[in-house]
């Protein structure tokens, strides 16, 4: 449909859906398909548009397999699932709400600093959050994304291509992917997430590791979410997310810059693009093109796309690529 | 039996839709029984029932009755459900249960306080009736509970 509404007759087409992974997962596939010499250029384009119902207002979600089994006990699906990974994690570690409301705040203060953000201009304190009104205990409204509509798109090309592009170009360094399971039944630790897998080898194949990362874009769809990937990614050990993001400024301007764009809970979630926001931030701050948001000295991100509830990971390591 | 929870006005809750392999798990809670699914080729039980086995593709598997004992692995509050069917429920506790057994299910902690049920607290199975042709396994907290 894309190429026909851009009048291109493509030599390789695909539908990928790994919920929150999907723009991840996109960019090595689009990678791979260049290395196999069927394409030179990969249009990528994720989309979340009104519904056109009457009285249908919100993005609607298709349901998980299984979630049937769920469904009788009034599971949520993500916000009950996040909960559940969320209470777990307070249980064995002491997490606070304190901690996770951290997460939310640094974001928050990134998005003031990002004017296509949808809660630009709207600072909020750790107070703010442990007063808004909680949906599955312990997670809190403001702990939780926002659904919006939108469409991201980005280029994949072979290195020739981009280097001839008018762009600073980014390189796609290292990647790795990783599922683990659809229902959270089947999920062995919910605290534990396969980003233990996909990061790893987006590291070794990269040749990198967590303290070479300039810049970290992690899929945000809950507070929790952020805890858990910095533990499996390697930044602090298992267990220790909590402090870790306490001690540490999430900040564009602190020592671990992480969703400058404001990540999904601030920026906005138009669905499958809420997790290609993650890429594009991460290639504009790569370029040096992050405006009043810009990590200085940015050569390396890492940016994770997380799809079900904890399930789908890929992950990859970008790099500028005029260097 | 914790009886019906039918209320005027109020849909029941949502039932798994039909299946081959499920109708034998849903059977046994209308008679008060919890069973899992069970392989006899690798004598493994898996939760929820599905048409094979995951561990060895075994396709004839059976029931077994278990204790309907077990330990809460995580629970939240659910606070708000746009689903009409869980109006009058809210607040009310969705719970990830460890079998004894050793089989992990999602269920519904009820009877008490929700902010009563806590992560690592026993419970053991209790029953509400959906129709006439579905009750839906619950728990309820189980202090005296080994
Ligand atoms: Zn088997």
């Amino acid at each position: 449909m894309v190429a026909d509404q851009l009048g291109v007759r493509p030599s390789y087409c695909d539908v990928v859906d790994l919920g929150g992974a999907t723009a991840t997962g996109m960019i090595w596939r689009a990678a791979a398909a260049i290395d196999a010499g069927v394409c030179r250029a990969v249009l990528c384009v994720l989309a979340e548009a009104p519904d056109p119902r009457p009285g249908v207002r919100s993005p609607t979600w298709p349901a998980l397999p299984n979630a049937q089994w769920e469904r009788t006990y009034g599971s949520l699906g993500p916000n009950s699932g996040y909960a559940l990974a969320a209470a777990r994690h307070a249980h064995l570690y002491g997490t606070t709400d304190e901690q996770r409301a951290k997460v939310a705040v640094d974001q928050r203060t990134n998005a003031c600093a990002n004017p296509e953000s949808l809660f630009f201009g709207r600072p909020i304190t750790v107070d703010d959050v442990l007063t808004s009104p909680l949906i599955c205990d312990p997670l809190h409204l403001l702990e939780i994304v926002m659904p919006c509509f939108g469409a991201t798109a980005f280029v994949v090309a072979r290195g020739d291509v981009a280097r001839a592009s008018t762009n600073v170009p980014v390189r796609l360094r290292g990647f790795g992917e990783q599922v683990s399971h659809s229902s959270l039944v089947s999920m062995p630790d919910i605290t534990r997430t396969p980003i233990v897998e996909s990061s790893r080898r987006a590291y070794e194949t990269a040749g990198v590791g967590p303290g070479d990362i300039d810049v970290l874009s992690l899929y945000d769809c809950y507070t929790i979410t952020v805890i858990l990937s910095l533990e499996d990614a390697g930044f602090c050990a298992k267990g220790e997310g909590g402090p870790f993001v306490a001690d540490h400024d999430l900040t564009y301007a602190g020592d671990l810059p992480c969703n400058t764009h404001g990540g999904q809970l601030s920026y906005g979630q138009a669905g499958l693009a809420g997790g290609a926001s993650h890429v594009t931030e991460a290639v504009l701050q790569l370029r040096g093109e992050g405006g009043a948001r810009q990590v200085p000295d940015c050569g390396l991100a890492l940016v994770n796309g997380n799809g079900g509830i904890l399930a789908e990971q890929c992950t990859l390591v970008l790099e500028r690529g005029d260097a | 039996m914790s009886g019906s929870a039918e209320v005027e006005g109020i849909p029941p809750r949502p039932v798994p839709e039909s299946s081959p392999y499920g109708e034998p798990y849903w059977a046994a809670a209308v008679d008060g029984r919890l069973v899992i699914q069970h392989c006899p080729r690798c004598d493994r039980l898996q939760h929820f029932p599905r048409p094979w086995c995951t561990a060895c593709l075994h396709d004839e598997l059976d029931f077994v009755d278990v204790s309907g004992r077990g330990t809460v692995y995580s629970c939240t509050v659910v606070r708000r459900n746009p689903n009409p069917a869980f109006a009058t429920r809210v607040p009310y506790v969705l719970a990830l249960v460890d079998l004894d057994e050793g089989v992990r299910m999602m269920s519904n902690v009820v009877d008490c306080a929700p902010e009563a049920v806590t992560v690592g607290a026993r419970v053991r199975v209790c029953f509400e009736t959906v129709d006439d042709t579905h009750a839906v396994p619950c728990f309820t907290l189980d202090p005296e509970g080994t």
